[in-house]
Order: structure tokens, then C-alpha cells, then sequence
């Protein structure tokens, strides 16, 4: 309950800082820019014909749209944690009456707007680039598309706070983060859209949590998905969302329990 | 030549520091072993998928694009066990004003902050681009001759000369616009595009990548060399091309240093 009434000052604090640093903010948008590394690639391959369904402007649709998706999607509590961990800097936030996860997310969510304003210029270049073929047309899709993304959101983030918690134990947990990274960029759809992975393996990614963080909802905006499978995949998602909430709040409890306050 | 001889050695005693640093964290070793063949799988992945569907792409078969991620693997070890770990203490040292502690010391101020700290774990990110070359040539059913080898050493040079004085020009940068530590971060994404053969990119892209922003000497050309399709031009461009890029690195870095304002006075 307090954690909601103290939400407000929570997110405005959250969006003076990201305006405040808007410089480090736009180098941090323009790191993430593995989509417009793929693209090209992509379209040397697709040049002369199409490769099952995809042709440029889909793959252009594609890569443009997972370009926006992670910019909204983003989050970096486990650096966060990881640094207040070392720092001792967790000491103060425990006292504090919120609980500090709270913090953490209303930190990322109030960056969203900021970057979704970096981010809309790629989202209407791609629109006009496509000529709109790509785009979900149908009034349902428009409804699950923030779903998808707060799913999105939910799993990214979730899985900031689980490393996070572990360096309660590892005092250095930022090396998991990379393993999760390099999950997500080969089976998320970051670098090759599932649909094109190979038939032996096109199972994997759909038991991963790695693809509803991008490949979903990219493949929900530009339009690609039926209504049942749209709604499998929702589904699906936010069992996903559920099991690592479970998981975070699981270890964070369990790892404060065990934190011996560095430089107390 | 006395000159050399003590920067020579100053070179050997901030290697040596970097060793001891790195040996305290022996469990970093496997850390950045097994990340090291993460990615280069997460490199590799996508060029195999593509090369499924299409047997030539922007003018490279598969095994000519895999040289491509090798010297791509190589030089991202580089990158990260050699450069990056000084990038951040330059930067760090601008934001707290102990920069001038480095500049007070009795050597040349550029040479001190590029050999500051090394991480010799990535080393095995090598490694990792040896394994990618044997793979490649087992792929294309050849062996590098001598003259390939040598000439792609030569590019390797060249390669590493482009991304040192880049390095420099971004901390020049740091100088100017205190805020952005995650300037390391911005190189990398940048470095991320050396990864495929130059022909992919088209148009405006393609001209930044060859001549502001010199990825395809960093990558393409070593591989052309050691494919042997490398045209002499090329070989005399990249070469002319890096120690230019050298020189206008250093006179900018001279700049920055001479309207260096200091953080804490």
C-alpha cells in the first residue's frame, strides 16, 4: 500500500533523472544497435528473392520494430544492484520504508518515455520505408500489443532482479547477466527471427523465456501472428513473467537474509 | 634509443601489475573463457542460418565470410583484454580529476593511459579465432600460403593501428563531455558491425564503414589478404589509411590534453 501511494514521486523522480541525463541516455539507446547490424545482412541475403515469406521490407519491418521493442523493454537492475551490493549503497535503500525492488522498477519504467521518444523517429522510418505492409492491421492485435510489452518488460526486468539477488551471495553476479545476454541474443529473434531458424530446432526458442522478450511482440506489431497463436503466446508469456517473479522475490527474500552490509 | 628502452620496460612493469591484478581473480578465467565461446557462437549462429538459405551473399561463400568473424573474434579480444579495460580508467581518471597524477609523471602522458590495464583473461578470445580460422579453411578446403599470411599480418597491423587511434579519439572525447562513462559501451556496438564482410553494407552506411569509421580495414581487408584476393591498391590504401588515422588520432589527443581544465582544481 505505501509502495503505492509513494509511487507518483517515485516515477517523477525517475523521469527528472532520465531527462537530467538524456546525453548518457541517447549513447545507451545508440548501443543497442545490433538490429541495424543485422539488416543489412539480412537483405544481402534476401535480395533476389524472398526466404520462406521474408522479403527486405519484412526483414526491414522485422528489425526495425525489435529495434523499438528493446528500447522499451530495457532495464539494468542488476548493474544496479550488483554496484549498491559492493558499495554498501543497499544499506541506506533497506531503510527506507519501500522496498527497494520498487525503486529499481520505477527507475526503469520511468526512463520508458524518454526512450520511446528516441525510439519513435526508427518506429516511423520503418512504417514509411515499408509503406505500411508490415504492420498489425487488426483491432485485437493493437489491444495485446502493450501486454506483450509489459510481458516483455516483466521478463526482462525480472531477470535483472534474479542475477541481482544472487550477487547477495557472489558479491559479483554481473558475469550471469552476460550469460543470460547471450541467451537472449541467439533465441530471442535479436539476430535471426525464429521463423527462420532451422526446422530441428524451431522448437527450443518457444520453450525459452528469451523469445517473449522481443520475437513476440516484434512479430505482434508487424503483424505476422493469427489471433490463436497471438493468444498462446500471450499466455505463455505471462506464465513466464509469473514463474521469474516467483523466482526474484524468492532469492531477494532469502539473499537479504544472508547480506552482511558492506561498509557498514 | 633510451627512449624506447624505458618505455620498453615501463611497458613491462604495467604488463606485469595487470597480471598480478588479473591472478587474484582466477575464477574470472573460466568466467571469461566460457563467455568467450558464448560469443563467438552468438557470431557464428546467425552466419550459418543465412548461409543455409543462400550458398554466395554480397559476393563471400561461408567460409570466406567465417575468416571475416575470425580476425572480427580476434580483434574483439583486443578489444576488450587491451583496450577497453584502459578506455575506463582514462574515462574515470578525467571524472575524479586524478588525471593529474598521470600527467605529472616523467613519461609520455598517452603512452601511460594506453598501457594502464590489461585483462590477460581474454586472451583465450583468441583462442577462440584460431579455432574460427581452422574451421574456415577446413570450410573452403585451403591453406593460407606464406605470402597470404604475411600480408594479412601486415593488415592485422593496420587493423589494430585504426582501432587504437578510434580508442584515443574517444577519449578525446571523454575530455570534452564528462558525463558519458558508457562511452566503451557506444565503441563496442560500433565494433559489432566489423562483423560482416564489407560488401554487405550498401550506400551511405558502406562509405562511413571504409572511410570515417574504418571497419572494413579492421576485418574485410586481413581477410582478403589472407583469402589472397587482396588488390595491391587496397594493401597500399589500408596502410597509408591507418598511419594517417594514427597521426590525426595523436595531434588531437596533444589538443585535448593542452585544454585539459582538470577536474579538481
Amino acid at each position: 500500500m505505501r509502495a503505492l501511494r509513494a509511487l507518483p514521486t517515485l516515477l517523477r523522480i525517475g523521469v527528472s533523472s532520465a531527462v537530467a541525463y538524456r546525453a548518457e541516455m541517447l549513447v545507451w539507446v545508440l548501443t543497442t544497435t545490433m538490429p541495424l547490424i543485422m539488416l543489412p545482412l539480412w537483405h544481402a541475403v534476401a535480395e533476389e528473392a524472398p526466404i520462406r515469406g521474408f522479403g527486405q521490407a519484412r526483414f526491414t519491418a522485422y528489425f526495425l520494430a525489435a529495434f523499438v521493442v528493446r528500447q522499451v523493454v530495457g532495464a539494468w537492475a542488476s548493474w544496479t544492484i550488483n554496484y549498491e551490493v559492493r558499495t554498501g549503497a543497499l544499506n541506506a535503500r533497506l531503510l527506507r520504508p519501500i522496498h527497494p525492488v520498487w525503486a529499481y522498477a520505477t527507475e526503469a519504467v520511468a526512463s520508458i518515455p524518454m526512450r520511446a521518444a528516441l525510439a519513435l523517429p526508427v518506429g516511423i522510418a520503418a512504417f514509411v520505408i515499408t509503406g505500411g505492409s508490415h504492420v498489425a492491421d487488426t483491432p485485437w492485435a493493437w489491444a495485446m500489443i502493450p501486454l506483450a510489452l509489459a510481458g516483455a518488460w516483466g521478463i526482462t526486468f525480472g531477470a535483472h532482479v534474479v542475477v541481482g539477488a544472487m550477487s547477495l551471495w557472489m558479491h559479483q553476479s554481473i558475469k550471469v547477466m552476460d550469460v543470460w545476454s547471450a541467451g537472449f541474443f541467439v533465441f530471442s529473434g535479436y539476430l535471426v527471427p525464429v521463423a527462420l531458424f532451422p526446422e530441428w530446432l524451431r522448437w527450443l526458442p518457444a520453450w525459452m523465456p528469451f523469445v517473449y522478450q522481443l520475437g513476440f511482440p516484434v512479430d505482434l506489431m508487424t503483424g505476422a501472428l493469427s489471433f490463436e497463436e497471438a493468444a498462446r503466446q500471450l499466455a505463455l508469456q505471462w506464465a513466464w513473467v509469473a514463474v521469474i517473479t516467483l523466482l526474484a522475490s524468492v532469492l531477494w527474500k532469502r539473499g537479504l537474509r544472508r547480506y552482511g552490509a558492506f561498509g557498514g | 634509443m633510451s627512449q624506447l628502452v624505458r618505455h620498453a620496460r615501463l611497458l613491462g612493469a604495467q604488463t606485469r601489475l595487470s597480471l598480478l591484478v588479473a591472478m587474484q581473480y582466477r575464477w574470472d578465467f573460466v568466467l571469461d573463457g566460457v563467455m568467450s565461446i558464448f560469443w563467438t557462437i552468438t557470431a557464428l549462429v546467425p552466419l550459418y542460418l543465412v548461409f543455409q538459405e543462400r550458398p554466395v551473399i554480397a559476393g563471400w561463400t561461408y567460409g570466406e565470410a567465417l575468416v571475416v568473424i575470425g580476425w572480427f573474434t580476434l580483434l574483439d579480444a583486443i578489444l576488450k583484454g587491451a583496450i577497453n579495460p584502459s578506455l575506463t580508467t582514462v574515462i574515470e581518471h578525467i571524472r575524479k580529476g586524478t588525471l593529474d597524477f598521470v600527467l605529472l609523471k616523467p613519461a609520455d602522458a598517452q603512452f601511460l593511459v594506453s598501457t594502464a590495464r590489461f585483462r590477460p583473461w581474454n586472451a583465450l578470445g583468441a583462442l577462440a579465432a584460431l579455432a574460427v580460422f581452422v574451421y574456415a579453411f577446413r570450410e573452403l578446403g585451403t591453406a593460407p600460403g606464406a605470402l597470404e599470411v604475411l600480408t594479412a599480418l601486415v593488415m592485422l597491423a593496420a587493423g589494430l593501428l585504426v582501432l587504437y587511434s578510434l580508442w584515443i579519439l574517444v577519449v578525446s572525447v571523454a575530455f570534452r563531455a564528462v558525463r558519458i562513462d558508457n562511452l566503451r559501451y557506444l565503441f563496442q556496438a560500433i565494433f559489432d558491425a566489423a562483423r560482416w564482410p564489407a560488401s554487405v553494407f550498401k550506400g551511405v552506411v558502406s562509405f562511413v564503414f571504409t572511410f570515417v569509421i574504418p571497419l572494413a580495414l579492421m576485418t574485410t581487408y586481413p581477410s582478403r589478404a589472407l583469402l589472397g584476393t587482396l588488390r595491391t591498391e587496397q594493401l597500399v590504401g589500408g596502410v597509408v589509411g591507418a598511419l594517417l588515422f594514427a597521426a590525426l588520432a595523436r595531434v588531437v589527443w596533444l589538443r585535448s590534453i593542452r585544454t585539459y581544465a582538470s577536474a579538481s582544481s
